[in-house]
């Protein structure tokens, strides 16, 4: 064995693609291949564990590396592998030129090969533990994880966490592959010694079923059957199925969906002309035929659908295109009976069994931005066609995926998961992750950036929107407004402390005043001494600050009144969530732009001072940023202008825009 | 139960993907490149809106120096779908007259690489759709569905969005832009095996025929029109082929074959020992890392 050159060793094997049907009968290989099933699944694990080796393997068998690969691969190997004169397979699969100098994966790689039974897709995801972000991405997808042990280590921290990840992000079908075991000379009891371990733990996290298989990706034991359909001869003792064959027998996700209540997101209204009006979408479960009645939601309209239309073959030209019935896993558009209420966002759904609305939840979130989560800031939340205004409240604990305790959480940062409350800006249509993973799990987008910052998992709706209901009310805000002859605004002061927000706000609320406006003035200082006293100066109590002004001046502007508030206000994102609570044009940022040396020089309330010596935490300006607004309605340099100038030009630009 | 083969499977992913894109980009366009997996990509996108036509247009980078089998198909792939058809030549590479024989990998980079991004910016396109596939190239393999370029159309392997399950972020900042991949899961055989499948029309090239040709370090090339330089002496030479990827004539290796069916094709894929992308000259630049130093650069 050991003066064999790993390429012969290698290839002495050829597997699972029949080479002589291909030759033969090329046309019956085709039909063969044309039914095949699609199985997703994610791969676990280290370098160390063998898994790029395994999954080189994998592609080697499939015949999905072809000889100039191969050539190159050897010489490779030679000059920077880690197998000394053997083939490296981690080269193979490890893209990306940063990474093979680094010698680490950092992404998420999609690798396919194929059997005559099913196509594979598989997520090859690193093991680090700093990469959570990327082994759920990986995972969000699979049908089944392949969870690698190196049979010298047994159960490690790593096969836990990414257990407890494949479990968290509904994966039911765990494999345990035990690897390397030709280095511990195929001994069943070290195997069954990992089994029984590793099954202790996996009832302790709720995974109720796993397939154990003992295998050497480099060797290649057990990865397919034998020629005679037998186990490895180096494992007599085991008698369960290859690696490939469960994966090859293993149920589809797609499959089970098909047994649940029909579910259709619609991403794109089809409207050719005026004569035809579908509905496109992916369906996300049960099955649909002409004639099945089914209900829009969120407007609960009924209605029967007339028609499932899909491309005619070439072959069939004059065809309709139309079919009688589809399942979970098509992309089709339906045509209904009726002219309902239904556009992107809407789910077409089972008209016995509908989807429930919602506007808070429960859900598990995973962060995976540097940057840290912000209770309450508003994200947007992307959950099949519906994207959404959504904050998510402090959590209420963060799991250690080491130990899985829960631990007291403010935040969330890179790689955290935890368990929050998410809040919706409207209803929107849902199930619980468990039934539903189209349904129920959902991105979260920063509003500044645009990056995915995070991902979600439904658990629960807290409560039923249906149950809130916005009482209405005979005299509208238009009536309010129109009794004291104004129309209603916020003047939204923002700057530094000490900058002159409260002192102008003061003279142009006296100038109004004056001139028989109605108004009020929310002071910073005065509104932390009673609605707000509870916070203090986190950035996520600041947020809070704001929202609970921004919605106590939205109802002050629904009474008809002009409202001034003076408050720092540092943050962007926040001042945005004000401008969009309330109507276009109600909404007037004011920035007092005043220089930190300036305002620090003037430091009438001595806060700076006590900033500077460290008395005070997170000082604006200090140690706590200041996002200075970018196209604010009205700003006022205090270099250049008194507090009374500054009141004269506000109350002009307001006025004048009535 | 009804079970989806893995074709059906593969459809259905790549029409939500579309129809993601329509519905969320600004202004998309498709890329196409009048190759085989263009063509599936074409007919995906007829079936994602039928009977509506496609709501984006059709765009082709030109080099000029592309196979006249591959522009005759081009206007009527164009016509057959209802859709319009921009084709984008970098004016100044044909005022330079950059050209495969004269000039090296500085034709590929002028008329492609910034091509490209000529033509993204002169329209204003967010979101282009192109048909690399996942299992082309080892940097492919981590590429996402939705990739993101800056305003200067440089892809950062670091910075890439999470893709969990389909749900696909596409927002994006002004001056940023979105490639959107709807063919990224399907393989080499997948894309042939819907091709006999749907019966959608590829350029003859792929199937064998007689063709004139000369052979020129290592590679072999069709002479097909009187723009080729041929060296003193050199004849073309009549022979039995075909191509596996088509490109710009001049540049592009055929393989000696008798395959003139699909089927013979297939068979003669299956039983090949050499990956698809050997018969271009791209890959062999910068190590192994060229193809990835040219996404970076802007390159699909």
């Amino acid at each position: 064995m050991a003066d064999q050159s790993p390429s012969q060793e290698l290839a002495s094997d050829p597997v699972y693609k029949t080479d002589a049907l291909i030759a033969e009968d090329i046309s019956a290989y085709l039909d063969q291949h044309q039914n095949k099933g699609l199985l997703r699944f994610i791969t676990c694990g280290s370098v160390d564990d063998g898994k790029s080796t395994l999954i080189g393997r994998l592609l080697y068998d499939s015949k999905m590396i072809f000889e100039d690969q191969l050539a190159a691969l050897e010489a490779d190997s030679k000059r920077v592998g880690t197998q000394g004169q053997e083939i490296d397979f981690a080269l193979l699969v490890d893209g990306l030129a940063a990474e093979r100098e680094q010698g680490i994966t950092i992404d998420v790689a999609y690798r396919f090969f194929s059997t005559e039974k099913r196509k594979f897709i598989v997520a090859d995801t690193p093991g680090h533990e700093q990469y959570t972000r990327n082994m759920v991405t990986g995972a969000s997808t699979a049908d089944l994880a392949v969870i690698l042990i190196d049979a010298r280590k047994g159960v490690l921290p790593q096969t836990r966490r990414h257990s407890f990840l494949a479990h968290l992000i509904g994966i039911r079908h765990l494999v345990l592959a035990v690897n390397k075991m030709d280095l511990v000379d195929y001994d069943q009891s070290t195997f069954e010694h990992i089994v029984a371990d590793y099954r202790s733990f996996a009832s302790e996290i709720g995974i109720e079923d796993f397939t154990a298989i003992p295998i050497s990706g480099f060797k290649g034991d057990n990865i397919t059957a034998g020629t005679d359909g037998a186990p490895s001869d180096n494992t007599p003792w085991y008698d369960g199925p290859s690696l490939i064959e469960h994966l090859e027998t293993v149920p589809i996700e797609a499959t089970r969906a098909q047994g649940q209540a029909f579910r259709m997101p619609v991403q794109w209204v089809n409207r050719p002309n005026l004569d035809f009006r579908g509905f496109s979408g992916l369906i996300a479960a049960g099955s649909v035929q002409q004639g099945d009645r089914v209900r829009i939601v969120p407007s609960g309209k009924t209605s029967a659908v007339k028609s499932i239309v899909t491309m005619p073959k070439l072959s069939e030209r004059g065809a309709s295109g139309e079919i009688e019935d589809a399942v979970a896993g098509e992309s089709v558009t339906l045509v209904l009976e009726d002219e309902v209420d239904c556009s992107r966002g809407s789910v077409i759904a089972s008209a016995e069994d509908p989807p429930e609305t919602a506007d808070q939840f429960e859900a598990n979130i995973v962060w995976m931005s540097d940057e840290d989560l912000i209770p309450g800031r508003a994200y947007w939340l992307k959950l099949a066609t519906q994207t959404v205004s959504a904050s998510i409240a402090q959590p209420k604990y963060e799991i250690d995926i080491n130990s899985l305790e829960h631990l007291a959480a403010k935040t969330l940062s890179l790689n955290g998961i935890g368990v929050a409350e998410v809040t919706t800006d409207r209803p929107i249509t849902f199930e619980s992750y468990a039934k539903s993973r189209t349904l129920g799990g959902f991105i979260l987008i920063d509003k500044m950036t645009n990056a995915t910052v995070g991902a979600g998992m439904i658990n629960f709706s807290l409560r039923r929107a249906q149950n809130v209901h916005w009482q209405s009310v005979d005299i509208s805000r238009e009536q309010h407004a129109g009794l004291k002859n104004q129309k209603p605004a916020v003047l939204w002061f923002t700057g530094l402390s000490g900058s002159g927000k409260s002192t102008i706000a003061n003279a142009v609320e006296k100038r109004l005043n004056r001139m028989n406006r109605h108004t009020f003035l929310l002071d910073g200082d005065n509104v932390r001494h009673g609605l707000n006293k509870d916070l203090g100066f986190t950035e996520a109590d600041r947020i809070e600050n704001i929202r609970r002004v921004g919605e106590v001046a939205k109802l002050m502007t629904n009474a008809g009144l002009i409202v001034l508030t003076a408050f720092i206000s540092p943050f962007r994102a926040e001042r945005r969530m004000v401008r969009e609570m309330l109507p276009e044009g109600e909404f007037i940022e004011v920035f007092v732009d005043t220089p930190l040396q300036v305002a620090e020089a003037r430091d009438e309330k001595g806060l700076y001072a006590k900033a500077r010596s460290g008395q005070l935490k997170n000082f604006t300006g200090i140690d706590s940023p200041y996002e200075a607004p970018e196209n604010a309605e009205i700003r006022i340099d205090t270099t250049r202008m008194s507090p009374d100038e500054a009141a004269v030009l506000i109350v002009d630009k307001l006025l004048g825009d009535v | 139960m009804k079970r989806l083969t893995h074709l059906q499977r593969l459809e259905a992913e790549s029409i939500h993907i579309m129809r993601e894109v329509a519905s969320e980009a600004q202004k998309p366009v498709m890329l196409y490149s009048i190759g085989k997996d263009s063509a599936v990509m074409l007919h995906l996108a007829k079936k994602a809106f039928y009977p509506s036509p496609p709501p984006f247009p059709l765009m082709h980078v030109d080099t000029t120096w592309k196979f006249r089998d591959m522009y005759a198909l081009r206007e009527k792939s164009a016509q057959d779908a209802g859709m319009e058809l921009i084709v984008w030549q970098n004016p100044e590479a044909a005022e330079r007259g950059i050209n495969p024989f004269d000039h090296g990998p500085l034709h590929t980079d002028m008329w492609k690489t910034e091509g490209l991004k000529q033509a993204l910016n002169h329209h204003g396109f967010d979101a282009a759709f192109g048909g690399a596939r996942r299992d082309e190239e080892k940097s492919r393999a981590k590429e996402r569905i939705f990739s993101f370029r800056t305003a200067s159309h440089g892809w950062d392997p670091k910075s890439q969005r999470p893709e969990l399950w389909n749900l696909y972020n596409a927002r994006k900042n002004k001056g940023e832009s979105i490639r959107v991949f709807p063919l990224s899961n399907w393989t080499e055989l997948d894309i042939w095996q819907y091709i006999m499948a749907e019966r959608i029309e590829i350029v003859p090239l792929y199937l064998s025929a007689k063709r004139p040709t000369v052979e020129r370090d290592g590679l072999l090339l069709m002479v097909d029109d009187e723009r080729f330089r041929l060296a003193e002496g050199e004849e073309p030479v009549m022979r039995s082929i075909r191509f596996r990827t088509l490109g710009c004539y001049p540049l592009t290796g055929a393989v000696e074959s008798e395959a003139d069916t699909l089927e013979a094709v297939v068979q003669e894929m299956l039983l090949t020992t050499t990956s698809e992308r050997q018969g271009r000259a791209i890959d062999k630049d910068e190590g192994g890392a060229g193809m990835e130093k040219k996404k970076q650069e802007g390159y699909f």
